[in-house]
């Protein structure tokens, strides 16, 4: 299968209009730009946690928003992966619960994409900690599980808000390579913001750098 | 001290009445309050003031506008009569007006607990294929539920108290409409002091064991949370 992303997205702020035309392959695809200038919003629209205003979001042949046609496919049916910034695990659950909540119990989907999250998690490192609760990790051990978390819903695209803000220069670099690497064995696009210089340098493919809003 | 309590009515009965009070005060207060927490629309404020209006009403001030819903000439009480029931003066009244009193109370602890779950644990549940349901269900209910607890006890709480509402729609009557305040309210009257005595201390020992226990459970729920 060739992933492809294709989308032009128009979408209204209240203090600008964001504009922006992407086609990536499977791919690092780095949005760049100053703080405020839409970049989560268009994570958001990809997603489908936000409504562009027009425009159209494409995702390996499948129509997943179009202003035109009026097809607004839910978040939940998109099968797009999204990263938060604080990596919004879900406190009230341990790590095993958290990496097993996007997995779908329904058969065929487990023959051509299924992973499994526990292997998945120690892959990374981070096994031992499968039953602990949020709280208890660091910064890195929380991005680990995070990204098991959505690359375990089997995404076709993943979606990477400020992945490397909340850690430490260290963590930082070795953390870096190592998307690198899950994006070359995933396969699949990845579209990540950043509004530091060197993430877009080392990470991007492609980089699409944004303007700063205007007031 | 139980030896002089002759009457164990009012104990049954106001448990009764709280329990009702306390399910239909969740199902209504509970989706109401999720909708306003999240929602934005034209007239939202206006629904909120009405809510909250009993918090800060004269009891009398809601017995009389219960009397006026449900009184043979009232709004939804012309209504009922059709259909051969009536509420006023039976224990129903009494349910009803404390799931008004009550109201309130789970509406601010809900909503200020739906509100303080952070938005971005409903979105990541989207972005790995919930519906809205299972959002609902397994992330802001489960997150929200300390806030809602406390809904839970103070409405009971003020449901199982309700005194004056209650005297105005559901009477005084032994044995049918008495629930605990009154019945402590009336005995005083009549200089029965271990009859008022004594429900004064089972209603004041079931309340502190009550809230003690909640109290404990969110102290050690949020410290394991933290």
């Amino acid at each position: 299968m060739i992933f492809m992303l294709e989308a032009y997205i128009k979408k209204e702020l209240w203090h600008f209009d964001l504009d922006l035309s992407l086609s990536i392959g499977s791919q690092i695809m780095v949005l760049w730009g100053p703080s405020g200038a839409g970049k989560t919003t268009i994570l958001h629209c990809l997603a489908g946690l936000h409504k562009p205003s027009s425009g159209y979001i494409r995702l390996n042949g499948r129509t997943l928003y179009s202003s035109r046609e009026k097809i607004d496919t839910p978040a939940r049916l998109r099968r797009i992966g999204y990263l938060f910034q604080d990596y919004a695990l879900f406190p009230h659950m341990s790590v095993r619960q958290n990496v097993l909540f996007g997995v779908k119990g329904n058969k065929s989907d487990f023959e051509d994409h299924f992973v499994d999250p526990v292997e998945m998690l120690n892959s990374f490192g981070v096994g031992h900690l499968i039953d602990r609760f949020p709280h208890q990790l660091s910064g890195g051990e929380k991005q680990r599980v995070a990204l098991t978390r959505a690359l375990a819903a089997s995404p076709e695209l993943l979606l990477l808000d400020e992945p490397f803000s909340a850690l430490d220069k260290n963590t930082k670099t070795r953390l870096r390579k190592e998307l690198k690497e899950l994006q070359k064995r995933w396969r699949i696009p990845f579209v990540l913001v950043s509004h530091d210089e060197e993430d877009a340098s080392f990470l991007g493919d492609s980089i699409i750098t944004l303007p700063k809003g205007k007031s | 001290m139980f030896t002089y309590l002759n009457d164990w009515f009012p104990v049954f009965l106001s448990l009764r009445v709280a329990v009702i009070a306390l399910v239909i005060v969740t199902l209504a207060g509970l989706p109401l309050s999720r909708l306003m927490a999240r929602r934005e629309f034209y007239g939202k404020e206006f629904i909120e003031a009405a809510i909250t209006l009993p918090l800060v009403l004269p009891p009398s001030v809601i017995g009389y506008g219960l009397l006026m819903l449900i009184g043979k000439n009232g709004l939804l009480g012309s209504l009922l009569s059709q259909m051969g029931i009536q509420i006023l003066f039976t224990w129903w009244a009494a349910v009803l007006a404390s799931t008004v009193v009550a109201l309130p109370l789970m509406y601010q602890s809900a909503r200020a607990a739906f509100e303080s779950v952070d938005v971005n644990f409903e979105k990541a549940a989207r972005t790995l294929g919930a519906g809205e349901l299972r959002v609902f269900c397994t992330i802001t209910l489960p997150l929200a539920w300390p806030g809602i607890m406390a809904g839970l006890v103070l409405s009971f709480a003020r449901a199982l108290g309700e005194f004056g509402a209650t005297l105005m729609v559901a009477g005084n009557i032994p044995g049918q409409t008495q629930t605990i305040p009154l019945a402590i309210y009336f005995a005083v009257d009549a200089g029965d002091n271990a009859t008022a005595k004594t429900l004064v201390a089972i209603i004041t020992v079931f309340s502190f064991i009550v809230i003690f226990l909640v109290n404990r459970w969110s102290r050690r729920r949020n410290i394991r949370l933290r």
